[in-house]
């Protein structure tokens, strides 16, 4: 049965198991390539005869088989319904990882995103046919600016990573309005921070400059002060930061870089901690960004799409980007989408074609009134109070990389506990496969040795998390009595064991390729 | 809260346990002048229901596409997805998971990624393509930056047919990473010299096909300028659909290609999410942005799927990574697999070939009204009219009249002197009757006719 070329399992283990015909496994279901089953001349889209008339398309008709099969949607309803059953996801189980932020994805998010009045709007129709949408998106972005202390938004970025790039773009506008953009070339960043942070500094011409973290993993201002410098544009500083440790000292920071020139960057990835507690600008931030898929519930679907906007302090508000809101003296509201029409604002440019991700702005709307103030307030507590509580039911077992203290909404551990059983990081997160769950975030932050991040967010009950310590601390146990069994070569139980990523990287296959074929000699065998 | 699973009495056993008295004792790093001890100015939570009738007087409040003759592109277009793919990319399995990075319970994710990249790479013809980025300008803006680290040159040339959004965004990256870009004016009727513009300075050259006016492109020759001079071809779509019936731009030398992938799968969305393709040549694999899926096997010798490569990416590389992308457009390019496995080549072929026809039957009807000339020799779907008259007006009157007619050209480039050109898309969605509508609609504005 196993035709597609998919050696069968011939480790010792998997010839005592119970081996079946086709490789499956009850409900887990080998499920080939599209292009292995599907057929040329297949279409699962009946379509009707286009009419007759002149081509307008010139030289350029294509031709030839591009070797795409189709698949009928009975076949195709099966194929994606297998592989899906090959997934983790927070619908099925704890997804500690931390820095993710990976709550519940409420359902009515969804319903109100296929809203036709959302779903089915052309960015570029005339704007007084699309006032509701403008409305939601001003709203929303009131309610960043509420819970943030800063001065205005900048909706359009695509993800965090985007929404980073916006907002190291307006500090560079800003400089550059100031005559100093030649001048000022370096931005500091913490070791502990997340790549996205160098990577979006280096992009825009700026050079990277570390600072190092204290001994209980946050930032000292003396530091920081070190590092300034008539040379430096910015700090990009993360808080809470990625040891899940509110930064003590960030409002003398924000002073220090402000009293040196320049402008404070806070990336918002953890804001899930802090939602209605703390407002960002209340302690000098410039710009941050909020990840709308972290702390405001839009699914991350597997790795996108995220949404990004960026909140802008007074001083670098007016060089938000294109496009942004203006209310009208008649209530209607539009979009300014040139620099002709920006009045006294700067726009720096644009960050992508149309608005932003409205999908995940309306998604993020519904969580947020859905929750009101109270409520996101209690969501920020909730996911602090739980990590604490994952943490103190760790703690004498896994060690703490900064000693025993509070931490806000991700509890950080260190492999120091593991020294000398055998099992590192890795192989205890491989564990945690087999007992149901997927591993907290590892090896991240980088400055922690064998790093294991767990977040398990406001979505947890208490059961839930006294069932996920009770597990940790079996796994813990298990790893210092010496029974490595239970982690070298782990997960057991999963679709897959561990994959050979030396090998893909080695050799790269990217796509399917029809296979040659078979000659003469190869047939006869 | 209906959100929120802990109850007062497990928050008091919790916090004995953690050993505090109060959640803010939990706060006390944070400079306690700094917290907020009165309510913010926004209101209290509410029931679904009542949220959902929020939601749904603002969403009433706008004109959807189905509600009129629907004939807008300009980047963005209108198809028929059917109903499986929505309900698919619902599966929790789907929606609810994270990036990837744990492979062994992450095969549904990445096996799809891998029939995506495929998918794309074939499409477009080229040899590999990436799992996706935000959406196609992004994507262009990406592939500027990977021409410039290949040619080790810092200046791209801009065709005038480029979607001015795209153009904007390219041109706002150059500006922050000051490299330059040489912008050719708007060229309605693909007429530009944009060979002659290519010098030993140049890194790239970006040419959208079908251009933002509609016409097809004969990339060829660019092709062979770029590569003579040593620099790339980097080729745009924002229209997905045009490859099942387009020669591919991989077949016409583009080093690099890039377009928006929302008309495959996904909807309007008022202009996202979104999502990116990004295609290109094997031997430029190690300069491409974003992430990578890749064929392994595990320790059992079982085929499986990985991220790969990752020493390209921000989370391993920092300030030396390709770029600092890092959530994409996941399930948007899982709307597009599924769409395009249900279609094939031979759905996709005929569902481009419909798109065609309606189109090319719309320009025909609309040349017969006085006052109106379509200006494309060839065209996909979309093409451009010249008006009498404010094209932005028009089609704002058109619209309060119920026909959503198409995007005036001033709308993206406004100052460019172009205020009597409307693009009109017409895709499978449109009937007779829609073209009628519009036709007689606008005829009676500019001409007065019944």
């Amino acid at each position: 049965m196993n035709n597609q070329g998919r050696p069968t399992a011939s480790s010792q283990a998997a010839q005592n198991d119970h081996q079946t015909f086709t490789g499956n496994r009850a409900l887990q279901v080998e499920e080939p390539l599209i292009f292995e089953t599907g057929r040329l001349d297949v279409t699962g889209v009946d379509i009707e005869a286009p009419a007759k008339v002149a081509s307008r398309l010139g030289a350029f008709e294509r031709k030839g088989s591009m070797g795409l099969p189709g698949l009928t949607e009975p076949e195709a309803m099966r194929h994606y319904v297998r592989l899906s059953q090959k997934n983790y996801s927070i619908d099925a189980g704890l997804y500690p990882l931390g820095s993710c932020t990976m709550k519940h994805n409420p359902r009515f998010n969804e319903a109100m995103a296929r809203l036709p009045g959302f779903c089915d709007v052309h960015p570029l129709q005339p704007q007084s046919t699309v006032q509701g949408a403008l409305e939601l998106i001003d709203e929303l972005s009131h309610w960043l600016l509420e819970l943030t202390g800063m001065k205005a938004a900048a909706m359009s970025p695509k993800a965090g990573a985007h929404g980073e790039m916006c907002g190291m773009m307006a500090i560079r506008a800003a400089l550059e309005a100031r005559g100093e953009v030649a001048s000022r070339k370096v931005v500091l960043v913490p070791d502990s921070a997340h790549g996205t942070n160098p990577a979006t500094a280096a992009a825009i011409g700026f050079s990277v400059r570390a600072v190092p973290a204290r001994s209980d993993g946050t930032v000292s201002v003396e530091a920081v002060k070190a590092a300034l410098g008539p040379d430096v544009a910015a700090i990009m500083l993360t808080n809470p930061n990625t040891c899940g440790l509110f930064e003590p000292e960030i409002v003398e920071i924000a002073a220090a870089v402000h009293e040196a020139g320049a402008y404070f960057y806070c990336d918002g990835a953890n804001f899930n901690a802090i939602v209605g507690k703390v407002r960002p600008g209340d302690l000098g931030v410039d710009a941050m960004h909020i990840n709308l898929h972290k702390t405001f519930s839009t699914p991350h679907g597997g790795g996108g799409p995220g949404s990004g906007p960026v909140v802008l302090s007074e001083r670098l508000a007016p060089f938000a980007p294109l496009p942004f809101i203006r209310k009208l003296d008649d209530g209607a509201r539009v979009f300014v989408e040139h620099e002709t029409e920006a009045q006294d604002a700067q726009p720096f440019g644009r960050l992508c074609a149309f608005h932003g991700q409205m999908g995940m702005f309306v998604r993020a709307f519904a969580y947020m009134i859905s929750h009101g103030a109270d409520g996101l307030k209690q969501a920020s507590e909730d996911a602090v109070l739980n990590a604490n509580y994952v943490r103190v039911g760790l703690r004498d077992l896994m060690s703490q990389p900064f000693g025993d203290k509070p931490c806000m909404h991700e509890a950080l551990f260190d492999d120091e506990w593991l020294k000398g059983t055998g099992v590192t990081t890795l192989d205890f997160a491989k564990a945690m496969i087999d007992e149901g769950y997927h591993p907290m975030t590892m090896y991240f932050p980088l400055v922690v040795h064998g790093a294991m991040l767990i977040e398990p967010t406001e979505s947890e009950s208490r059961a839930s998390l006294d069932l996920f310590i009770a597990t940790l601390r079996d796994l813990a146990m298990a790893a210092k009595a010496g029974k490595t069994e239970r982690f070298t070569g782990a997960p057991f139980h999963a679709p897959r064991s561990r994959l050979d990523e030396t090998r893909a990287a080695r050799a790269p296959v990217l796509r399917w390729v029809p296979p040659a074929p078979a000659t003469n000699a190869e047939a006869a065998e | 809260m209906r959100y929120h699973p802990l109850s007062g009495a497990d928050r008091a056993d919790m916090l004995a346990r953690v050993g505090v008295n109060h959640i803010d004792a939990l706060f006390a790093d944070a400079p306690q002048d700094k917290l907020l001890r009165a309510p913010l100015g926004l209101p209290n939570g509410v029931s679904e229901l009542q949220a959902g009738r929020i939601l749904g007087r603002l969403a009433a409040r706008n004109l959807t596409a189905s509600q009129a003759p629907f004939f807008l592109g300009a980047g963005a277009y209108k198809h028929h997805v059917p109903a499986s793919v929505d309900h698919l990319i619902q599966r929790s399995e789907f929606l609810t998971s994270y990036t990837p990075y744990q492979p062994e319970i992450s095969q549904g994710t990445l096996q799809y990624l891998f029939e995506f990249q495929t998918q794309v790479a074939a499409l477009t013809g080229m040899e590999i393509a990436n799992a996706s980025m935000y959406d196609g300008s992004t994507a262009t803006a990406e592939a500027v930056l990977m021409a410039h680290r290949i040619t080790r040159r810092r200046k791209a040339v801009l065709s005038g047919g480029l979607h001015p959004h795209y153009a904007d965004v390219v041109r706002t990256m150059s500006h922050m990473a000051d490299d330059n870009v040489d912008v050719l004016p708007s060229d309605i009727t693909a007429r530009e010299d944009i060979i002659s513009r290519i010098t030993a300075e140049t890194s790239c050259v970006i040419v959208q096909s079908p251009d933002v006016f509609g016409n097809l492109r004969d990339l060829e020759p660019i092709a062979k300028a770029c590569h003579d001079h040593g620099a790339l071809l980097i080729a745009v779509f924002t229209e997905a659909v045009s490859l099942g019936l387009v020669t591919p731009p991989g077949d016409m030398g583009a080093d690099i290609v890039v377009g928006e992938g929302q008309s495959i799968g996904n909807g309007l969305n008022f202009g996202g999410p979104y999502v990116g393709l990004f295609a290109t040549r094997s031997k430029y694999l190690r300069q491409m942005p974003g992430r990578l899926c890749g064929e392994t096997v595990d320790g059992e010798g079982r085929r499986g799927f990985v991220l790969t490569l990752s020493t390209r990416e921000q989370h391993i590389r920092r300030e030396k990574a390709t770029s600092n992308i890092c959530t994409n457009s996941g399930l948007c390019a899982l709307a597009f697999s599924i769409h395009m496995t249900l279609l094939g080549e031979t759905g996709l072929r005929r569902l481009a070939e419909v798109n065609h026809a309606n189109a090319a039957l719309l320009a025909d009807r609309l040349s017969l009204i006085d006052n109106v000339s379509v200006l494309n020799e060839t065209f996909f779907n979309e093409f451009t009219i010249r008006v009498k008259g404010d094209a932005v007006l028009l089609v704002e009157r058109l619209a309060g009249q119920g026909v959503l007619a198409g995007v005036p050209v001033a709308r993206l480039a406004p100052g460019s002197g172009l205020d009597d050109l409307i693009l009109v898309a017409s895709t499978e969605i449109n009937t007779d009757e829609d073209r009628e509508t519009l036709a007689r609609a606008l005829d009676h504005l500019i001409n007065g006719a019944a």
